[in-house]
């Protein structure tokens, strides 16, 4: 089936079966790859994208519910070569080690901050206990959202 | 003038972060070559059986199935492995273990891929099985595998100091325990993946997540029967590795697919399910301690018997043994020890090498032991710990001689003046309703790189390129300890450069060149020392090649800095492009060889003990504190405060330091708390992260972390590796706390919610 829908801002269209995951649709056809899977089963987060602003798990999404929606990837949060505040937060203060589950810890941060622009320390932690990180024991991603939320509220 | 900044001591951004978070780097798992196929594997669902037929007819016409592949198509000798060569590619006669790979098939997609796997047909005759390696040592065990003098005994032997039988009856105090330490998965999020294809000339190029792309040619073209010189191995940044890649994953099917592709690439990429089933896990250990001292707190005697479980293949299994052996007296003097070692094959997952590697399993049971001797004897554990504590020059109760920097004492010596310690009694009576509370502690040590008999080397390679920039050709693999952007702190520190002056290549077997395994502890160590003398090489090079071009008589008078060249006394100025258009292509590269040294002293170790690597040379230390609460209605541990103190030498980047402490402490936390590995006769119960639990932000607490820097003078800047010392003394700590807290040790670990709250339900009542 033919499914349109805007990805990072440019309009696709993509023919294929409406039960494609999500996940493998950007990663194989569209060559999307900043988009992680390390389960397929939706405990990890490492493939975690924006649909129209929320973040969602594209490990469990098939392809026909992308029809007329607006999604961003991780590639789609750089605006042409300036890092955005929160991926910049991320590099400053050594929160990428290996680095696998980091767009999709970017991508819930990205969520979370919309709807909670100053959060401490401990609902930081609660924000992204789906983003499963085996490199960092998570505190230098708590450090980052901090510096994130603080370079984000100063902007407004 | 840009100024001349020094790098070495200051957080610099890693080079690598930009790219990861944008998700442009691209992993072994990102590659799709264009008309590529997808390998899969058919796997042994028996754990140990003969091979009696191979029924492929049911998919070998298929459409979009390529081709289908047993052992009777690898032309090599089927065995990959190292230092034992005993596992298939493809099982041959006989599977050993629920996961052996027996057919591998190609197909144009994955959803026609697991189709045929799953039809074809593989017909077993079951065999007698054996999954405990005790059980595996007796004398009509099922063999594991045929003509091996030692049987089921992958390695064995004993490190005999003074007579630990008559010394333990001159002990004032003894105290004994036996402890029953589990699997661990690595879980790295990148699950193991690879391209492969061979080109037009023959090459077989494979572009893996592996921590060993040096190792794994080798391997590779023993196993497959291809020449060496034709195989060219890969290795972008990985997606974790701990340990679990170190060493052939994907990469015998991949290669052997991609020989019968007709040419097309081929992809692996393998389900988290089939992670867990098939890769090596941290060696579950039955480990019997014996520990005794005189009433003034002097350690005396120690008896050790170390049982490891190495599964169906020997993976690193002996190595791991040895170096359980060799921490097994941890940190401390005692005059009298046994340690008795057994890695042993079972039909099991593979046990291999994890972060540790076999110290974590020992160090858990020394450390408990220790704090309940210490209370047997009415000694605060930490001043236990103090009087017994090595410092340079002093053997540990392994007979290690600790020759290099040693500063336990010192990171014992922070804890006990830490806040976090001197205030534990007035935390501990603070505890709300229903909870209890204690304070445990820990010390430890890990080596850092081979050991005595196989030589740690490193060969970098550093280019000054036309444009005057710099590429490093990085030798050992980056699994995210960021190994290969020191190397770029290494380099601008040495040629005053700006990071932005160099560019980093990957290890590739084509263009650079074999310097060892991302592993051991010795990633910066080894090929930092070697890096910062091809540095020092070519700077050497670039400032004699200037003052032949007329910048001034005495190369001490010129200054390297960003881009540029500066005479210090006239203030003249010239771009290192220049002096590059002046230096020949081969001139412009530099080269240097480096071998860690090691200590040779004769001991009395066994011969098969030293050559799996015991003893090591340099040596990191650390003590960690872990204050821990439990719920008494659900037994449910919360660590509510954690204490790094390492002495991993000088400190090269405090971020990266720390991003070693951090998350080395929360993955230790993971083995000492949750990660409960299940199996039933060989069954995996704990097929993927839904049932494996790893911690998450929820579960851990901040680390604070302290640096002792001493400066160990065979590293460069005088660091020491920091990569695994960080995992050893989460299980200890965290358990001597919940035994302060609950008043009775558990000597299995996880310590689960479902142990404490038996523990808790059968105190006497209140």
């Amino acid at each position: 089936m033919k499914i349109a829908f805007k990805l990072n801002g440019i309009r696709q269209e993509v023919d294929c079966l409406p039960d494609r995951r999500v996940v493998d649709l950007l990663r194989e056809e569209l060559g999307y790859t900043g988009t992680k899977e390390a389960c397929g089963s939706g405990e990890c987060g490492a493939c975690t994208i924006l649909v129209d602003g929320v973040s969602k798990l594209s490990c469990l999404m098939l392809a026909a519910q992308l029809q007329g929606r607006s999604i961003t990837t991780s590639e789609g949060m750089s605006l042409g070569k300036k890092l955005h505040p929160i991926q910049q937060a991320f590099v400053d203060k050594g929160a990428v080690q290996c680095g696998f589950c980091s767009p999709g810890m970017l991508m819930a941060t990205v969520d979370f901050l919309q709807r909670n622009p100053a959060p401490d320390r401990q609902q930081i932690r609660a924000a992204l206990s789906g983003n499963l990180c085996r490199c960092t024991g998570y505190q230098k991603i708590i450090d980052a959202v901090e510096r994130a939320a603080a370079e984000m509220r100063d902007e407004l | 003038m840009t100024t001349y900044a020094s790098p070495i001591g200051s957080s610099l951004k890693r080079v690598d972060g930009p790219g990861k978070i944008s998700g442009l780097e691209k992993y072994a798992a990102d590659y799709y070559p264009d008309n590529c196929l997808w390998a899969g594997a058919k796997r042994s669902d028996h754990p140990h059986a003969l091979i009696k037929k191979i029924d492929i007819s049911p998919v070998r016409n298929l459409p979009g199935i390529f081709a289908v592949l047993t052992h009777e198509d690898i032309k090599g000798a089927n065995r990959v492995g190292v230092p034992e060569m005993d596992q298939p590619v493809l099982a041959d006669c006989k599977v050993r273990y629920k996961g052996d790979p027996v057919v591998l098939v190609l197909a144009e997609n994955k959803t026609l891929l697991q189709e045929a796997i799953d039809k074809i047909i593989i017909k077993y005759e079951p065999l007698p099985a054996v999954f405990d390696p005790e059980a595996a040592l007796a004398e009509n065990a099922p063999l594991l595998h045929e003509n091996r003098n030692n049987k089921n005994l992958l390695l064995g032997g004993k490190v005999i100091r003074g007579n630990s039988i008559a010394a333990m009856s001159e002990c004032d105090a003894v105290v004994e325990a036996d402890f029953q330490l589990p699997w661990q998965e690595h879980a790295y999020l990148e699950t193991e993946a690879g391209v492969a294809r061979v080109d037009e000339e023959g090459i077989l190029e494979i572009i893996a997540s592996t921590q060993t792309p040096w190792r794994d040619r080798n391997e590779l073209a023993y196993a497959l029967g291809w020449p060496v010189d034709k195989i060219r191995v890969i290795a972008p940044y990985l997606g974790g590795g701990f340990g679990g890649k170190d060493g052939i994953t994907v990469q015998g099917l991949l290669g052997l697919a991609a020989l019968h592709s007709g040419g097309r690439p081929v992809k692996m990429w393998n389900s988290r399910e089939e992670s867990f089933l098939s890769s090596t896990k941290r060696h579950p250990g039955q480990v019997h301690y014996e520990l005794g001292c005189k009433n003034d707190g002097t350690l005396h005697a120690l008896n050790c018997r170390i049982v490891l479980d190495t599964g169906a293949y020997a993976s690193l299994g002996g190595p791991v043994l040895a170096l359980a052996m060799e921490h097994a007296a941890g940190v401390y003097r005692i005059p009298h020890a046994l340690i008795e070692g057994f890695s042993v094959y079972t039909n099991n997952p593979v046990g291999g090498a994890f972060r540790g590697f076999g110290a974590p399993q020992v160090l858990a049971g020394l450390e408990q032991v220790m704090d309940i001797l210490a209370d047997k004897i009415a000694w605060d554990p930490l001043a236990f710990r103090l009087k017994n504590a090595v410092m340079r020059g002093d053997e540990t109760g392994a007979g290690v001689w600790m020759s290099n920097s040693t500063a336990i004492i010192p990171c014992l010596e922070k804890v006990q003046e830490h806040p976090l310690w001197t205030s534990r009694q007035t935390w501990v009576s603070q505890a709300p309703p229903y909870k209890l509370r204690g304070v445990g502690i820990a010390a430890g040590l890990q080596g850092t790189g081979y050991g005595p008999m196989v030589a740690d080397i490193a060969n970098a390679k550093i280019e000054l390129l036309p444009d005057g920039r710099f590429r490093i050709y990085s030798g050992v693999a980056d699994m995210g300890q960021g190994n290969n952007p020191t190397n770029v702190q290494i380099a601008a520190e040495v040629l005053g450069q700006t990071t932005d002056c160099f560019e980093l290549i990957q290890p590739d077997t084509l263009q650079t060149l074999p310097s060892g395994s991302s592993a051991a502890s010795r990633t910066t160590y080894s090929y930092g020392n070697a890096l910062k003398a091809a540095a020092l090489q070519l700077k050497e090079r670039i400032l004699t090649r200037a003052c032949n071009m007329g910048m001034g008589l005495y190369a001490e008078d010129l200054l390297l800095s960003s881009g540029r060249l500066y005479h210090l006394p006239s203030r003249r100025e010239i771009t290192l492009g220049l002096v590059a258009a002046s230096m020949r292509p081969e001139e412009r590269i530099s080269i240097y060889s480096y071998t860690a040294p090691v200590n040779r002293y004769p001991d009395k170790i066994n011969p098969d003990i030293r050559a799996a690597g015991f003893p090591h040379r340099v040596f990191a230390f650390a003590c960690h504190l872990a204050r821990v609460q439990i719920d008494e209605l659900t037994g449910e541990v919360e660590v509510c405060d954690y204490l790094a103190v390492t002495d991993a030498g000088k400190v090269l980047n405090p971020q990266l330091y720390e991003q070693q402490v951090q998350g080395g402490a929360v993955q230790g936390m993971g083995y000492a708390l949750w990660e409960d590995f299940k199996l039933d006769r060989g069954e995996l119960l704990t097929r993927n992260l839904a049932t494996y639990i790893l911690p998450t932000s929820m579960d851990v607490p901040d680390i604070l972390s302290i640096a002792v820097e001493t400066v160990e003078e065979s590293g460069p800047f005088g660091m020491k590796g920091i990569g695994e010392i960080v995992i050893n003394l989460a299980l200890p700590a965290i358990a001597n706390g919940i035994a302060r807290a609950v008043g009775q040790h558990i000597f299995k670990s996880p310590l689960t919610a479902e142990q404490l709250l038996l523990i808790l339900e059968m105190r006497p009542a209140k």
